[in-house]
């Protein structure tokens, strides 16, 4: 298999409304950005893979159309990904399949939500009326973990105060509120029993894109190695399915971790940037990577293991729950992975980082995409 | 000789192409997918990779193809994606995604209910959304700007194209339908694809996995694609260099195609395409009536890469298809087959 690594992360800097720049101009911010950053230009460029959520989001069909010119894929290979709220996950991994076939030697991977175009709730309906958004399709999953495991009601405002006060260390960060507190977090409206406002996602305008490059194209510059990718996809709902332990992440992570070969990775993963859309998602997730034992990934939470300078930190940049352009967030957790793996994350670099890992989720908790990353080929010697 | 990196179409399958069908999408993979997977002995067990091609616009609602999943079975959970862009695309990445090696067999799928909308409302929306959205031109007025075009270039005539017509149909006078009313000056009724429901599948299989599975796979060679500007009034209408390129970077000129398929809505693009391609009157296009006789959008391109590979299953030595996307022919898509002796 063909070594592949990231070698430029760029975005925006997310926003409710990006009312300055058209769909064009925002995703060319995160494009410049990462061509910069990867010492490039886009005449180096050798394929453009676009990912985002419905097209319902911005009234734009086959975006990639229209924005063929911003992206510089003039003459060159265009290609669309979209598998719901992982999108920006699944653009990543394609981008580096593109690479790793030995088809093209270096892929811009570009993901953008400008969701003040439209109307994200109605979009998210599936374009329907009368929709629950999100936070209401996953709420019963939250409940259903909370029954099982038996963990306290603060475990979410936690989650929710940790990912905040790491939003105002990344400066590209949508929501900044600094003042946040547990009491601020238990205080927000209740949304979706148990979800409270603070503990949800906001809706953002915004662009993530990363500069994907074999072994040569690595040389000179800042790689962070993809040492495995995976996606796995499960069907909506069927009696016995689980979407609290969902069958599909369980194999998409024994898969990711197979071919990075980690066998224990609490230990062997310095970091994570985990899809927590909603608090409740981050112990959850945690017990669905084998990152805590089933029940308890609360715990983790509780004891502070999850903040930047704990024993195993979970979205330093401030996660989902700070900047949710949707189409974007799986990439921006996979970029940030990058990040901290190349020792750029800036203030909320954990130290020392050398392995991450990235997943990003979509649909009713049914499309997965994961990859892990290093500083080098054999973290583990 | 084959080695593990090459690829092969294995088998297809098409739904009936239908003005309208009360199935859903899901209903329509469901059989497509088994129609595909049986004859090679296979079930969606021994499938290892998943990609779908369809759109939301035209199935009308957001996330619609997540009840696809129905559809390929992905229980115990799959290797999966979605692309949203004709299965031919899908079929690409697929092909890239085996050639990673750790897996040998895919099913790549394109869906699509034209039926249900209506084409001059919903493909507006695939324009720029500042400047040729809000003009609200539907894509018969921006085909009938590239036919003009190829026309003032000398690439075809409204007689040629109403040929190009009676031969993929297979019915219907020239004289006879040069005597209709234009719908889009050049373009008459017969220049027009028809709306279809449909949807394709396709088995691609890796290195020795492809020829244990049929006597005489259909081994992509070449495979590529180019995008191109997108607003037509900055483009050559009179050509289609993302085509060239294409078939450039897919080997086309190495060996003659015995057989092509382009994927042609207007007639007046099937005789521009030939004419980029430098097809000659040996080579034998569009015989399975191309998409002016079904056009399944999101399948349409599958389709011509199906027939090509069926070209290669019957003894052929190698065929060309093609694919397309956006308004006069933006982005194209050249596929390569071969067989092997």
């Amino acid at each position: 298999m063909i070594p592949v690594a990231v070698v430029g992360v760029g975005q925006t800097h997310h926003k409710t409304r990006r009312r300055d720049v058209s769909v064009g101009g925002m995703v060319r911010e995160a494009v410049f950005r990462a061509l910069e950053d990867a010492q490039m230009t886009m005449d180096d460029i050798d394929a453009v893979v676009l990912g985002k959520a419905p097209d319902l989001f911005e009234g734009i069909m086959k975006p990639e159309l229209y924005l063929s010119d911003a992206l510089g894929a003039v003459g060159k290979p265009m290609f669309r990904v979209h598998t719901a709220g992982s999108v920006g996950g699944t653009t990543g991994i394609v981008a580096a399949s593109h690479v790793q076939a030995g088809k093209h030697r270096r892929v811009l991977a570009v993901a953008f939500e400008k969701q003040s175009e439209g109307n994200a709730q109605f979009a998210l309906g599936s374009g329907k009326g009368a929709s629950l958004g999100a936070g209401g399709a996953f709420a019963p999953f939250i409940r259903a973990y909370i029954h099982r495991s038996r963990a306290p009601e603060h475990i979410g405002w936690k989650v929710a105060v940790k990912d905040r006060q790491n939003a105002l260390k990344n400066p590209y960060a949508h929501l900044k509120i600094e003042d946040i507190s547990i009491e601020k977090v238990r205080n927000s409206p209740m949304m979706w029993e148990p979800i409270r406002f603070l503990e949800s996602c906001p809706s953002s305008d915004g662009a993530c894109a990363v500069v994907i490059t074999d072994e040569v194209g690595a040389r000179g510059r800042n790689p962070a190695w993809i040492l495995a990718a995976s996606s796995r996809s499960e069907p909506p709902s069927f009696p016995g399915r689980d979407p609290v332990r969902p069958e599909a992440c369980l194999q998409c992570a024994k898969d990711v971790y197979a071919q990075a070969g980690i066998t224990r990775p609490r230990q062997q993963l310095d970091m994570a940037e985990l899809y927590v859309p909603f608090s409740w998602h981050e112990p959850l997730w945690l017990e669905a990577h084998f990152i805590a034992e089933e029940g308890e990934g609360w715990k983790m939470t509780d004891a502070g293991d999850t903040e930047i300078d704990g024993s195993f930190p979970v979205n330093c940049s401030g996660g989902v729950l700070s900047s949710n352009p949707i189409g974007a967030s799986g990439l921006l957790r996979f970029a940030e992975a990058a990040n901290q793996v190349r020792g750029v994350a800036g203030e909320h670099q954990v130290d020392g980082a050398k392995t991450a890992l990235a997943m990003a989720y979509g649909a009713n908790s049914q499309y997965f995409s994961m990859w892990v990353v290093a500083n080098s080929l054999q973290p583990f010697g | 000789m084959t080695t593990s990196t090459d690829m092969a179409v294995v088998g297809w399958a098409q739904t009936p192409m239908v003005r309208h069908t009360e199935l859903s999408e899901t209903q329509l993979l469901v059989r497509v997918i088994t129609d595909a997977l049986e004859p090679l002995g296979l079930t969606r067990s021994d499938v290892d990779f998943t990609c779908l091609g369809s759109c939301d616009y035209i199935t009308g609602q957001a996330f619609s193809f997540v009840g696809n999943l129905d559809a390929i079975g992905a229980w115990p959970p799959k290797r999966d994606s979605h692309v949203e862009m004709d299965g031919a695309w899908a079929l690409y990445e697929a092909w890239l995604r085996l050639h990673e090696g750790d897996i040998d067999i895919a099913v790549v799928t394109g869906s699509g209910r034209s039926s249900t909308g209506n084409p001059a409302l919903i493909y507006p929306m695939e324009m720029d959304p500042f400047y040729l959205a809000p003009i609200g031109a539907d894509p018969v007025t921006f085909a009938a700007l590239q036919a003009r075009a190829v026309i003032a270039a000398g690439i075809a005539d409204e007689r040629s194209m109403a040929e190009v017509a009676v031969r993929s149909r297979g019915r219907g006078v020239v004289d006879e339908l040069l005597a209709g009313e234009y719908v889009r000056e050049p373009l008459r009724r017969h220049d027009l694809p028809p709306i279809t429901d449909g949807a394709a599948a396709m088995v691609l299989a890796r290195g020795d996995r492809a020829r244990q599975l049929v006597e005489r796979p259909a081994y992509i060679t070449g495979f590529d694609h180019r995008t191109e500007c997108h607003n037509p009034s900055f483009r050559a209408l009179d050509d289609s260099p993302s085509t060239r390129i294409a078939a450039a970077a897919a080997g086309l000129d190495d060996k003659p195609v015995e057989v092509a398929e382009l994927q042609a809505a207007f007639t007046h693009e099937e005789l521009l395409l030939r004419s980029v391609l430098g097809l000659g009157e040996d080579v034998t296009v569009n015989a399975s009536g191309g998409a002016l006789k079904a056009n399944p959008i999101m399948a349409t391109g599958l389709s011509r890469i199906g027939y090509a590979a069926e070209h290669i299953f019957a003894g052929g030595a190698r065929s060309l298809a093609h694919a397309t996307s956006g308004p006069c022919l933006q982005q194209n898509l050249i596929c390569i087959l071969e067989g092997q002796s």
